[in-house]
């Protein structure tokens, strides 16, 4: 049997006994596959790695060449840009907003997605609607008005408004995602819950909150990506008040007018990036496998 | 009667068996029990306080922000006069505002046809890229490649834009020292972002790093999705790698091309971070401005509100015009005949 299968020999895959060599057509389809997934994993990765590197040089060296390696690792760049230029605050305050924002959202829009999926009633179709709108129409078409609502709320450059204004732009897309998912859950199990007694209150957080905990968990990290990637909300409506990391990060890139302090600002996007990495690398078979389910309605 | 079953199951999901049957019998049920505190409560407390937040502060701002577009308002003075579509006008002679408008129309031609095209490629690499014989596979490690493309998903965008814009810079980026390293002297120096010819291509290229991997892990899922039988059949009708590609697998994942067209779009519309963190001021000639920036720049520096909600009007229904186009397209070349499964 000659090993050099060219393509319209894939017609005869019938008339062979099963081989568990490769071809050569196959190798070199391999090859180039490899080389191309290649390619662009390292268009991907060198960025980041020459990013951390660079994270731990002096700005002279960096000047000196974009590849040498710093002279110490030292961690004078982090220090500088955790306390000094204000990063270490900033990133407590993201995480501050972010985790309650998270909490308020996760559970306000699982209740609301578990009304509109179990319950018929008057104006669910539209409630329904009224969500999808807020999904497809532009964020900063809103920013001008909410600048305004906030500030009559006493809300405006404060973390609790920042807070509101996350939950409520991050509702549609939950309530959208798990409403679907809410949909899917048998009714025998409400009835049996409701023959055993619990209210509706019970029958929601002791039966199906639990049972919808793949999709929450799913809606969650795309909730947390969001809201921790988000810029144009806080530099809108929380210009003058204590900011979060993705606003510090970018005044600190804007301010380096010529006092120039590249080491720390490469310091600055190291921690920025790398904790979300790290969630990222450890959640990751959770999320590819979400990503389908969340995008494909 | 396959033909029913098959719209049934595309309409709810594959429950459609499940809802309308139990549907019904449930609002009977419902009508003969009578309201109880329990109830009351429970749909005051879980329909109406995220009801109450969203509308406060998504749906009314939405509103209002049509409302504003009609006046002179600059936001700290009290009175606001009507002035109907004066600011429209005003948006429409604007050449900055124009100039704007043509970059986010370049964006939202260039961005997403690159993003996907770029992304099918690499999934269809991953799924079906393996050997040609026995079980339909992908490569070897696939996975590593999936996990490791995703990652500038998960990375801030503005963090993106800052780090890119090192890399472009002139004298001590990674990519001039790349290039000059291997032997291209031309581009010593060479200013990516500060150069109108190329600025606005060095752009669209950061947008395209961060999220080919999120579309390429969505075409994944869709690509596994498809029934192995399928291919199967394909390969042994002749189909070659190239032709199943094109003939199998993009018209059964068609649904999923539509769903990144229309984001990718939505987000070219916009591009407000990438432009703000690569050249804040617009680019040179105004080469990387778009419009979300000049909005920015009208409410929040001039405090012109009203012509300011006027652009995000303008916007908005650009948005809505380029989903409406997507669809329409999707449609006309046969999107909608019955081939997903």
């Amino acid at each position: 049997m000659s090993t050099k299968v060219s393509t319209p020999e894939m017609k005869s895959l019938h008339f062979q006994p099963r081989t568990p060599a490769t071809s050569t057509g196959d190798k070199v389809v391999g090859a180039v596959s490899h080389t191309a997934l290649t390619i662009w994993t390292l268009i991907v990765i060198l960025p980041l790695l020459w990013t951390f590197m660079s994270s731990f040089k002096t700005s002279s060296e960096i000047f000196a060449s974009p590849f040498s390696l710093p002279g110490e690792w030292k961690l004078d760049n982090y220090i500088k840009a955790w306390s000094e230029a204000g990063i270490g605050s900033a990133f407590l305050n993201s995480v501050i907003v972010v985790a309650v924002a998270l909490v308020i959202v996760m559970v306000l829009g699982a209740m609301c997605a578990y009304v509109l999926a179990r319950y018929t009633f008057p104006g669910s179709r539209a409630i329904y609607y009224l969500m999808l709108a807020g999904l497809t129409f532009p964020i900063f078409l809103a920013m001008v008005p909410l600048f305004f609502v906030l500030k009559n709320m006493g809300l405006l450059n404060t973390l609790p408004g920042l807070i509101l204004v996350y939950v409520g732009f991050a509702l549609p897309f939950t309530v959208f995602f798990l409403f679907s998912f809410f949909k899917s859950l048998p009714h025998e199990i409400t009835e049996a819950a409701a023959l055993d007694g619990a209210g509706e209150w019970r029958t929601f957080f002791q039966v199906m909150l639990p049972m919808a905990k793949p999709g929450l968990a799913s809606v969650a990290i795309f909730n947390f990506l969001g809201l921790w990637n988000q810029f144009l909300i806080p530099v809108s409506i929380n210009a003058a008040g204590p900011r979060v990391l993705s606003q510090e990060l970018a005044a600190f890139a804007g301010q380096m007018g010529y006092a120039v302090d590249y080491g720390a600002l490469f310091a600055a996007v190291s921690v920025t990036v790398i904790p979300v990495l790290i969630v990222y690398v450890i959640f990751q078979r959770q999320l590819q496998g979400s990503v389908s389910q969340g995008t494909s309605k | 009667m396959t033909s029913v079953k098959t719209q049934q199951s595309r309409n709810d999901d594959g429950l459609a068996a499940v809802v309308p049957a139990t549907a019904p019998q449930q609002v009977i049920k419902r009508r003969r029990k009578p309201l109880t505190w329990d109830k009351v409560s429970f749909f005051a407390v879980f329909l109406g306080l995220p009801l109450a937040i969203y509308l406060l502060f998504v749906i009314w701002p939405f509103i209002q922000a049509f409302g504003y577009s009609l006046t002179d308002w600059s936001g700290f003075s009290p009175n606001q006069n009507f002035i109907g579509l004066e600011n429209y006008a005003k948006i429409f002679t604007d050449d900055i505002f124009m100039k704007a408008m043509g970059n986010n129309i370049l964006l939202v031609i260039f961005l997403p046809i690159i993003t996907i095209i770029l992304s099918l490629v690499l999934a269809s690499l991953v799924t079906v890229g393996g050997s040609s014989k026995g079980q339909i596979k992908g490569l070897r490690n696939s996975s590593f490649y999936r996990v490791v493309s995703f990652f500038p998903y998960t990375i801030p965008a503005i963090a993106i834009g800052i780090m890119w814009g090192q890399i472009y810079d002139p004298s001590g980026g990674l990519l001039n020292g790349i290039l000059t390293g291997v032997g291209l002297d031309q581009f010593k120096d060479f200013a990516w972002l500060g150069d109108k010819n190329t600025a606005m291509i060095a752009t669209m290229f950061v947008i395209v790093w961060g999220f080919v991997g999120f579309y390429m892990v969505l075409f994944v899922a869709g690509i596994k999705g498809i029934p192995a039988e399928l291919f199967e059949a394909a390969r042994i009708d002749g189909a070659g790698r190239f032709r199943t590609a094109v003939s199998i697998t993009i018209p059964l994942i068609r649904d999923n091309i539509q769903t990144a067209y229309i984001y990718m779009g939505i987000l070219a519309l916009d591009a407000f971070v990438y432009m703000a963190a690569l050249n804040s001021g617009g680019g040179p000639d105004n080469s990387t401005l778009v419009m979300a920036q000049q909005l920015f720049f009208t409410a929040f520096s001039k405090g012109q509100f009203g012509l300011a909600s006027a652009m995000g009007v303008v916007l908005a229904i650009a948005t809505l015009i380029f989903s409406g186009l997507v669809f329409a397209v999707n449609k006309l070349t046969g999107g909608d005949k019955d081939v997903s499964l």
